[in-house]
């Protein structure tokens, strides 16, 4: 074991001599695992900062909430049959919420865009949800000023409007929007409550931070015909243990409201949050084994510069060889001496890309949630060095079973 | 006492598909604190034996014992072992590192034999001292002239404190004034209680030797023992 030590302290000493006298050649060398280690850390870092947005964005949607409607979120029922289902009305709202027992929460939400804007400054597209007083209760919003429209304001359709912290930020730098009066499409509306930030970026419109929340009624007063929109159930169970019976219930409520027979099939789907997630997950897989493997090209790259060098620098060094070996050095110190001297040019090439990811993932942090895990950091140590041992192994076998007789005679 | 027993080895090599036979029957003994010198025209089969007797190399047949073990039986690992407890080379060509100073370059061996750092860095000051380069020893090969490199090999060559030196043709490649120093140099290791084995293909460096061995087509022609021409010099001349 002392051995061991001795000879890989030698062998490092030796091989850092080598380095520092071809520093150009191993500079060069060593950028094109720089450039590798950088990508596969900045990927990494990239990915878990898109993961970490999903997961906090999704969270605004709630696990515990199903969402009933026409249009299933994913699924391979053909959209022409989805497409002539029937609308899902107010009238079948009003029946299910009669008959449901067990969700604690049950509003009707109808969606359009409009422009939305308050004097000189304005927001286009802004997805404009209109739901009644219970619909605050199937999330979990929490507000930065007043509250949510009240079940008076609901049933009597009245111009009041609940924004998202992006519109305020949009329309009010200042945060004083509370009490003022904005335009939606053509029509006024009375601002009487401010959300708190809720999701993340990566929902889009979907994301509350960019939405306007406003009386369904005033939805069918300025911006749509009644008989057109179709609207979502928004249904809250009493937790995420009870979602299953609540879905069943909702199931069996929601074919009585409509009137199927016991052959026909669901005219609506019942759409959750954990299905987004699972189609997230897998297309994040998909992101995350492309990623790697393309910043792994640019390893693997780096790597066969690294050989490529060291096939040189073995074949260089050949007279040095035979020498080394003429004075005693063993087969085994010379393999151990070039694989030392590629996984040094290897390592340090890995620290200084990971100092370079470390510094430019505090540049992605301003769109992404992350930072460089303790992890990546352990495994760009690790691969690093397995590169410069897998690299430097086959020139320094080259160079272990040379024949000191003709190394030696080598000009 | 033996230190090198040689019994009707032979070394064929295959080039192509011609064997070629570099020795055929080659019986030698050498004593400790012999001054030894081979002789014999290019492909008489001298570095062929020089390779051989410096365990670079294994014989195709008959037997080869050093220090009474047998190194035909040998594996690279014990052979690299031999190699550098007990044999010290010269080159022809001096074979420094260019890129380490002559301090680290005499260190080498040690390095190999897994002496610590600060024995061997003493061991190799002393043997620096010994062939008066006392004030050379952190001068680059490039920085010192022909004579002081060889004198830097022989360094290395001595501070492994080998059973035997084996000297490649030390002079070839200096004019005869150095070369001349360096083969006194040799004769005071000689006097030191060294053996000395010395592979050359002239006659007044052969000269120094008290037993000249004449190869001629992988054979030993004449094996005689000699007077030794013995040039007195003062060491400090030398330096």
């Amino acid at each position: 074991m002392t051995n061991f030590i001795f000879e890989l302290k030698e062998g490092m000493m030796i091989a850092l001599k080598a380095i520092r006298s071809n520093k150009v050649r191993s500079i060069l060398t060593m950028l094109g695992i720089v450039i590798g280690i950088t990508s596969v850390v900045l990927m990494t870092t990239a990915i878990n900062g898109i993961d970490n947005s999903f997961q906090k964005g999704i969270s605004a949607l709630g696990s515990d909430v199903l969402y009933i409607d026409k249009w299933p979120w994913f699924g391979n029922t053909d959209w022409w049959r989805v497409r002539n289902r029937r609308k899902i009305s107010l009238e079948d709202f009003e029946k299910f919420k009669e008959l449901a027992k067990l969700p604690i929460a049950v509003a009707p939400v109808i969606n359009s865009r409009q422009t939305v804007k308050y004097e000189d400054r304005r927001v286009d597209n802004v997805f404009l949800n209109g739901s009644n007083q219970d619909y605050v209760k199937t999330t979990n919003f929490t507000f930065d000023a007043g509250r949510f429209y009240s079940e008076i304001e609901a049933k009597g359709a009245r111009n009041v409007v609940v924004i998202g912290s992006e519109i305020e930020k949009n329309l009010f730098p200042r945060g004083d929007g509370l009490g003022k009066t904005i335009k939606i499409g053509n029509e006024n509306f009375k601002v009487v409550g401010i959300l708190a930030e809720q999701g993340s970026f990566i929902l889009g419109p979907f994301n509350p931070d960019n939405q306007v929340f406003v009386p369904i009624g005033t939805v069918f007063k300025y911006f749509m015909n009644k008989s057109r929109g179709s609207v979502t159930l928004n249904v809250r169970a009493s937790g995420p243990a009870a979602v299953a019976d609540t879905k069943v219930e909702a199931e069996g409520i929601m074919r009585k409201v409509r009137g199927l027979s016991y052959d026909e099939e669901d005219d609506f789907a019942i759409n959750q949050q954990e299905a987004l997630q699972q189609s997230f997950n897998s297309i994040v897989g998909v992101i995350q084994i492309a990623g790697l493997f393309i910043t792994g090209l640019a390893l693997f790259v780096g790597a066969i510069g690294i050989m490529n060098i060291m096939f040189v620098s073995v074949r260089e060094r050949t007279k040095e060889i035979g020498l080394r070996k003429a004075i005693g050095a063993k087969r085994r110190t010379i393999l151990g001496q070039f694989i030392l001297e590629s996984s040094a040019i290897c390592l340090m090439g890995g620290l200084i890309g990971l100092l370079i990811a470390i510094i430019l993932s505090f540049v992605i942090k301003q769109f992404l949630p992350t930072t460089v895990e303790y992890s990546a950091v352990v495994i760009a140590i690790v691969v690093s060095l397995i590169t410069g041992i897998l690299a430097g192994f086959a020139p320094a076998y080259t160079a272990a079973k040379m024949d000191p007789v003709e190394a030696l005679r080598f000009e | 006492m033996n230190i090198i027993n040689i019994e009707h080895i032979a070394k064929i090599y295959q080039v192509g598909s011609e064997q070629v036979h570099a020795l055929r029957d080659v019986t030698l003994r050498i004593d400790k604190n012999e001054y030894v010198a081979i002789m014999g025209p290019s492909g008489s089969g001298k570095s062929t034996l020089m390779n051989m007797l410096g365990c670079l190399d294994t014989p195709t047949s008959g037997k080869y014992e050093f220090s009474s073990s047998s190194v035909s039986e040998m594996t690279d690992n014990e052979l690299a072992k031999i190699r550098n407890k007990e044999i010290g080379f010269v080159f022809q060509t001096f074979n420094l590192l260019s890129r380490s100073d002559a301090l680290h370059n005499v260190e080498l061996p040690l390095i190999y034999a897994g002496i610590p750092y600060a024995e061997r860095r003493e061991r190799a000051e002393i043997a620096l001292i010994d062939v008066g380069l006392k004030d050379r020893m952190h001068h680059k090969p490039n920085e010192l002239s022909g004579g002081q490199r060889q004198r830097v090999a022989v360094a290395r060559a001595l501070v492994t404190r080998p059973s035997i030196i084996l000297a490649d043709e030390p002079t070839g490649n200096l004019d005869s004034k150095t070369g001349e120093e360096i083969m006194i140099l040799f004769n005071e290791i000689y006097e030191k209680g060294n053996t000395i084995i010395l592979v050359t293909h002239e006659e007044y460096i052969a000269e120094h030797a008290g037993r000249i061995i004449r190869l001629k087509d992988g054979l030993i022609e004449k094996d005689e023992t000699v007077k030794q021409r013995y040039i007195p010099k003062p060491r400090a001349e030398v330096v």
